[in-house]
């Protein structure tokens, strides 16, 4: 075909206009309250303009008159035949968020369609050169689509939060922060959650049992791991294969002998418990990530600590744990993180609103005559120090993961 | 004899037979190194397992967990006044259960001081202050009176609270509905008869196909963008491992209130939007009906919902290894396809995807496996309702909200049997070289 290179111009500039105006359309209606409709056919069409322009002055050259060029026409097409009205919305209702609104569309379909169909040409394009632009605008559309799937869900928890009751019931678009009424009442969910509720405590509890955890867990699972990985003997290769299949075993399975022994014992509605329960199902993947990486430390080093005279236990304090740190820290953060986000256990457990954990607490949020900004609230609370952490650490657990072993 | 030996007495050098003495001591430090870990996980992990074999053949229920036992209640009758004043110290008995007999009831307990027993009852002993009452067999619902008149003296009058000087113990052998040998296959009989057992088995499977698939293609398409450097990656890098990070319970409650029917986000948006006309229950309705050529068809939405949520809080697991596993690739392929002519879309198919298919491959009898496994993500977000019950979910409802353990066992332990199968599956396929 002679004029594929402008037909995928006005196909991708086609793409790009109705998905910018749709995501700028939407966050405008979270943003303000107000219900915009983005009017996707009048963007569709000055966004196929716009790529048809940038193509044609582009390809001559390169310069800032062919975007500026292009903008103009988009702009003057989305707001023709959306009938000057591009969000739906009559332009007295928040005028300056429409202007900003109208800026970043253009602004985006200008970014998506300049890199979208850079170096393309008006007339016929080779395979090759087709399938770089099909895959710049499938990324694009992934960037887009993937960060909204991620993001939403976690700027409603957070934004649910900061809201009162009233403000949620009369618009449940509405997810901008008033900052005038002052930072008590924008905060009054937490400020709620730590005085009524008891989240104070829950903070602590679910802080000790996760540290506790991760302690038990590197004391069993460091020699265990070192065993497996340095020392001979009958049915090692059997049990390092084997040690995954223990983190196979479904927790369901095995709660309701646990919940039958531990309330007989009355160990059930106590901390003790769980301080059981969570290092058994965390030892074997711990084990299984330390001996990876113990495996892979010269074992020269070792032997010759032995040579000068060091007993067993003191290679392992003097030599393997030092060379270990990058393990030992990725395993520590990933079974605080399994602790720290245990439900199930937790859930079955504990009764004592005492010594509940931060999952337990939020569950018991979870009723009708809690307001919704306060299970919201709860949620942000149980989530905001494990993320941080994982965000300090991520290089480490990342690394530490995909090197030694999986999880789920 | 030992090398050494031999080598001493001259003979020719042979190499040890056996274990020898070091290689001995080093299995056994071996085996004390692993001791507890051995000890922890066959006490909470195997220990647990062969239980709820045990349980589930097995009639108990939730209250059986208490056993039953004789309550005792201790008062004095009358108000002495002064010493050789009449009073009665009466024990009030009860059996605990509605339906089990106690044997070899047993009350222990002394006399307050300065209370003088006038006859003795002839269920009692009396040694010194020390009173035993035996009582042998009692029936459920036992009640039982026991009355002791005497006089009281000065040391009884001065006493605070006279009863409540020592507790009264009372002993007495119950059965153990969890310890007996008594058996029964109708927990197995229920689960297999009932209507919805298929139904759950079907939606378990559903469940788990798309899930671990969406979760699979999530992760791929996720790692191709972020395998070219640009600014900015690490962040993005950082916010897709969100969802896998944060807490379930986080997670799952942000979900059900951004789709909740009347107050959601998501519906309001679709609603005002007049994309849809009236708000869609997403975790509430079992099914949308609808009709291809008047053949009718039915979308389990909730289902549907519910398996995109898996998909989307797992897809950061698999977008991590597989980024991982591309990284690693060796960029010399793509060069010598690049000068070959090879497109883009050639590249992947030819040589990305058959790079990854090894970690694919683990990554999917893993995550099938987990997801199997799952609980916490159904139960939070539809409690098992319209239509997303899985047989994880089924233990809970089965063990804990219908209050029949056994029943619960013996769906965990149809959990446990399929598992096997899958881990079967799973050991004979696993590609060595991935290093799983």
């Amino acid at each position: 075909m002679a004029y594929t290179g402008s037909l995928i111009a006005l196909v991708c500039g086609a793409i790009w206009g109705t998905v910018v105006m749709l995501v700028t359309g939407v966050t405008l209606t979270l943003v303000t309250g107000e219900v915009a409709v983005p009017q996707v056919g009048a963007a569709a069409l000055a966004g196929a303009l716009h790529g048809f322009v940038l193509v044609w002055r582009g390809s001559a050259r390169r310069d800032l008159n062919a975007h500026v060029g292009a903008a103009l026409i988009a702009f003057v097409v989305v707001t023709a035949f959306s009938l000057a009205a591009p969000f739906a919305l009559p332009l007295d209702v928040v005028p300056l968020w429409q202007g900003v609104g109208i800026f970043v569309f253009l602004g985006a379909l200008g970014f998506a369609n300049a890199i979208c169909l850079k170096g393309v040409p008006l007339k016929a394009m080779s395979r090759y050169d087709r399938e770089v632009v099909y895959i710049r605008v499938l990324k694009g559309l992934g960037f887009v689509v993937f960060t909204i799937l991620v993001a939403l869900p976690f700027y409603v928890m957070v934004m649910t939060s900061l809201k009162s009751q009233q403000q949620l019931l009369a618009n449940p678009l509405d997810l901008s922060i008033d900052l005038s009424q002052g930072v008590t009442s924008l905060f009054r969910s937490y400020v709620e959650l730590f005085t009524k509720y008891n989240f104070g405590t829950y903070l602590m509890v679910s802080a000790v049992v996760s540290v506790a955890t991760v302690i038990l867990t590197l004391l069993f699972s460091v020699p265990g791991a070192y065993a497996v990985s340095r020392l001979r003997f009958p049915g090692r290769a059997l049990l390092s294969r084997s040690v995954l299949l223990i983190y196979m075993v479904p927790a369901i399975v095995l709660v309701i002998p646990l919940y039958a022994v531990f309330s007989q014992l009355g160990l059930r509605n106590s901390l003790t418990g769980l301080l059981i329960v969570y290092p058994a199902t965390t030892i074997p993947v711990a084990l299984y990530m330390l001996q990876g990486y113990f495996r892979g430390l010269p074992a020269e080093l070792e032997e010759a600590g032995l040579m000068d005279g060091l007993s067993r236990i003191g290679v392992i304090l003097k030599i393997t744990l030092p060379l270990s740190l990058p393990a030992l820290a990725s395993v520590s953060l990933y079974v605080f993180m399994i602790a720290w986000n245990e439900f199930l256990f937790a859930f079955m457990f504990l009764d004592d609103p005492d010594i509940f954990t931060l999952s337990r607490g939020v569950v018991a949020l979870n009723s009708s005559e809690v307001p919704r900004q306060h299970l919201m609230a709860g949620a942000v609370i149980a989530t905001v120090p494990v993320l941080g952490i994982f965000l300090w650490f991520e290089r480490f657990l990342v690394q530490g993961l995909t090197a030694g072993s999986v999880k789920g | 004899m030992t090398a050494v030996e031999n080598m001493a007495e001259g003979r020719s050098a042979v190499p040890p037979k056996g274990i020898g003495p070091m290689q001995r001591r080093e299995a056994r430090l071996a085996f004390l190194m692993l001791a507890p870990t051995f000890l922890i996980i066959l006490l909470i992990v195997m220990g647990p397992l062969l239980a709820n074999f045990w349980i589930s053949v097995k009639p108990v229920g939730l209250a059986d967990l208490r056993p039953p036992s004789v309550l005792v209640n201790e008062r004095v009758r009358g108000k002495p006044q002064a010493a050789g004043d009449a009073v009665t110290l009466e024990y009030r008995l009860r059996n605990s259960s509605q339906d089990k007999e106690i044997r070899n009831v047993v009350l222990k307990d002394s006399l307050p001081d300065g209370f003088t027993l006038g006859s003795t009852p002839e269920a009692c002993t009396i040694n010194g202050r020390q009173l035993t009452c035996a009582f042998g067999d009692v029936p459920a619902k036992w009640r039982e009176r026991l009355r002791l008149e005497g006089t009281a003296d000065a040391p009884f009058l001065a006493l605070e609270r006279p009863g409540r000087e020592t507790e009264p113990e009372v002993a007495g052998d119950a059965d153990n509905i969890l310890t007996n040998f008594e058996f029964t296959f109708e927990n197995f009989r229920k689960v297999f008869d009932g209507d919805e057992f298929w139904g759950v088995l079907r939606v378990t499977f559903y469940y788990t196909i798309f899930g671990t698939v969406g979760a699979l293609v999530l992760g791929l398409f996720a790692a191709q963008l972020l395998n070219t450097s640009f600014k900015g990656r690490g962040f993005l890098r950082g916010l897709f491992l969100f969802p896998y990070v944060s807490p379930v319970i986080a997670v799952a409650f942000t979900w059900v209130v951004l789709f909740d029917p009347f107050s959601g986000t998501l519906n309001a948006l679709l609603t005002k939007m007049g994309v849809v006309d009236a708000p869609i229950n997403f975790f509430g309705q079992r099914a949308i009906e609808f009709s291809v050529f008047g053949l009718p068809l039915e979308f389990p939405l909730a289902l549907t919902t519910v398996i995109a949520f898996e998909a989307w809080r797992y897809f950061p697991l698999s977008f991590m290894f597989i980024l991982a596993r591309m990284q690693s690739i060796n960029t010399d392929m793509y060069e010598a396809a690049e000068m070959d002519g090879a497109t883009p879309m050639q590249q992947f198919w030819y040589i990305s995807l058959p790079q990854l298919l090894g970690i694919l491959s683990v990554l999917f009898l893993l995550r099938f496996i987990w997801t199997f496994n799952k609980f916490d993500d159904i139960f939070l977000l539809t409690g098992g309702n319209a239509g997303t019950r899985t047989l994880t979910v089924d233990v809970y409802e089965q063990g804990f909200a219908l209050s029949n353990l056994g029943a619960g066992a013996a769906v965990a332990v149809v959990v446990f049997v399929v598992l096997v199968t899958f881990a079967t599956l799973f050991l004979h396929f696993s590609p060595k070289e991935e290093g799983l």
